[in-house]
């Protein structure tokens, strides 16, 4: 079965003020079975011609990117309602819509929003679901995210990964010299913002379960330690900068502990920082480099990267020490894992001679495959959902984001418009 | 016959500069016992004129001398040390014990393959590799700093073999 449904292309240039978010999704691949759904163009009530942000296209690109929805395109609707009340079924039916999203956005006062949408069923004409959201003009986009996320949600069974961000890094050159950019995006590629900017490289950066903070490594002063900064308030603190190795930093499930990889002791080995207390216990004690810790969701192991046995290969360790198990078997460069959600998976970068691409592993039956066709794929990381898989890859000779599906049906591009873009970080839900 | 070894010194530095190809270098397989040689030369060259800073000739500046060297470079996802940097890596050594004032930053690097922090930790084992020869010549614990980029700094932007070879590296930082 050929799974290329559609190719959608997204430009999304038209970036009211801040010139620097020029990204733009690409959905390489969809699927066939995606969902007909018809998002009519929002209502508006206000002081203003028009609402500051287009709602329905929000929610329109949010859908047709995760691959599940085949969003019907405005220019063959039948009729434009922005209320229940006005839908025509019988005209929807016709059109092999099987469902329509309707909605208004009204002025409250001044910069204030209420946005109102339904969803229905056509079929049976029956509304699935339907909520008010306030909002601020900056959290329009915000707003539209969670209507996405309601219909996901709605429609497929699970939760819907809109309202997320992403972290990343990225280079720039600007007069023979290079600069290193920690930076923060929502999950459509909008909005990013510098969080650290340095001459010296940032690696690693990793999301706290709530969100909240960023653990990263960073260069300054040609050493490394890791710091652990506030999204919000841009208030950073060094928590780790032992001699030698001060790398991979992964946050415990319940936000109180780093796993990370220290070569004080001669060679990298993971180690568990416990943030309030400033302990640390030492997990592995093995002469290979034992790097890239992963917790597993009950908070019970850690999953890691070791070449011990000669190649890099996945293992797993309890938090509570002991022998170190191996996990991965195939292939014969297995790394940088990240245990799924669920804990029922891990994907890895797999090598296979110049050829490195993402691999996911059923942690159960052992069996595991490889999602993605780059050449230079790395640093795979999960949405909260579990249902997609974001990593880094090139496009031409450029560093780019990518995203595949779980299930590898479904992928995506993101390009940002200069610079090279790396290491990406999905972020937990919004709490 | 110092003259001689000089030629072959100059020789095995155009080949070692213009290519990191380990088989280029073995090529001059004799010159490396000169480099050794010329290198004990060198702890007596170009001393200075003091310390006002108005001239000073330090044998790192000297093309001439293995000390001008600073990079060693490695095969895909190793640590081995090629031979033909041995005498390389024993002159600074040398030098470093001789002037224990002297500090240098070791810094290991990888190609841009594979996963990132896998890289950081073999880019640190080059490094360590590199600083154990320095190691055998009497480098006091204080003076020699092992550090490891990974793959993050590369000196090649290319993404076949032709740049990855020069990416897999050590360098010598003197501070």
């Amino acid at each position: 079965m050929k799974k290329l449904a559609f190719v959608l292309l997204i430009g999304l240039l038209a970036m009211a003020g801040s010139a620097q978010a020029k990204l733009e999704i690409r959905i390489t691949q969809g699927v066939e079975s995606a969902l007909p759904i018809a998002i009519v163009p929002f209502g508006f009530q206000g002081k203003t011609q028009a609402a500051p942000e287009n709602i329905s296209a929000i929610v329109e690109a949010d859908l047709a990117r995760s691959g599940q929805f085949k969003p019907l395109a405005a220019t063959v609707f039948a009729q434009r309602p922005t209320h229940g009340q006005e839908i025509d079924f019988a005209r929807w039916r016709k059109q092999g819509i099987d469902h329509v999203v309707v909605g208004r956005v009204t002025e409250t006062a001044d910069g204030r929003y209420t946005v109102q949408f339904q969803l229905f069923n056509v079929l049976q004409g029956r509304q699935l679901t339907g909520y008010s959201i306030p909002a601020r003009q900056q959290d329009l986009r915000r707003a539209a995210h969670q209507i996405s996320d309601y219909v996901y949600e709605t429609l497929i069974g699970e939760r819907g990964a809109f309202n997320t961000r992403v972290a990343y890094v990225t280079t720039q050159d600007s007069g023979g010299k290079r600069e290193f950019l920690l930076q923060v995006a929502d999950a459509d590629g909008f909005n990013p913002r510098v969080i650290r900017r340095s001459s010296r490289p940032l690696m690693s950066p990793a999301w706290s379960p709530d969100g909240r903070r960023i653990a990263y490594v960073s260069f300054e002063g040609n050493r490394s330690a890791i710091y652990v900064q506030d999204v919000a308030t841009g208030e950073r603190e060094k928590v780790s900068d032992r001699p030698g190795i001060n790398g991979a930093p992964a946050w415990s499930p319940d936000g109180r502990q780093l796993a990370l990889a220290l070569s004080e002791t001669g060679d990298p080995e993971i180690h568990v920082l416990d943030l309030a207390s400033r302990r640390l216990t030492r997990l592995t004690f093995d002469r290979g480099i034992d790097t890239e810790p992963s917790w597993t969701p009950d908070g019970q192991h850690i999953v890691f990267t070791s070449d011990r046995s000669g190649g890099p290969q996945l293992y797993q360790v309890s938090v509570r020490g002991g022998r170190a198990t191996r996990l991965s078997f195939d292939g014969s460069y297995n790394a940088a894992p990240e245990v799924s959600p669920a804990g029922d998976k891990v994907v890895m970068v797999r090598g296979q001679g110049n050829q490195f691409r993402i691999a996911v592993q059923d942690l159960k039956t052992r069996y595991s495959r490889i999602l993605t066709r780059g050449r230079l794929d790395e640093s795979p990381s999960f949405a909260p959902n579990g249902r997609m898989i974001i990593y880094a890859t090139r496009e031409g000779n450029r560093g780019v984001l990518a995203a595949v599906s779980e299930d590898g049906n479904v992928h995506q591009l993101l390009v940002l418009e200069e610079g090279e873009v790396r290491e990406p970080a999905w972020s937990p839900f919004y709490q | 016959m110092k003259t001689y070894g000089l030629v072959v010194l100059l020789l095995a530095t155009l080949l070692l500069a213009g290519c990191p190809n380990p088989n280029a270098v073995r090529e001059g397989e004799g010159a490396d016992g000169a480099a050794a040689a010329d290198g004990r030369g060198a702890e007596s060259e170009g001393m200075g004129l003091g310390d006002d800073g108005m001239l000073s000739a330090s044998p790192l500046d000297d093309p001439a001398s293995p000390l001008s060297k600073r990079t060693i470079y490695f095969e895909f996802d190793s640590s081995q040390v090629a031979e033909e940097y041995l005498d390389m890596i024993a002159a600074h050594g040398k030098y470093l014990a001789d002037n224990p004032q002297r500090r240098m930053r070791v810094e290991g690097h990888a190609d841009e393959r594979g996963s990132r922090e896998y890289n950081v930790g073999l880019g640190e084992r080059r490094a360590k590799a590199v600083e154990r020869l320095l190691r055998f010549q009497g480098v006091g614990s204080d003076q020699v700093e092992v550090v490891s980029f990974g793959e993050e700094l590369p000196v090649a932007f290319g993404h076949d073999e032709a740049s990855w070879r020069l990416n897999r590296r050590v360098e010598l930082v003197y501070e």
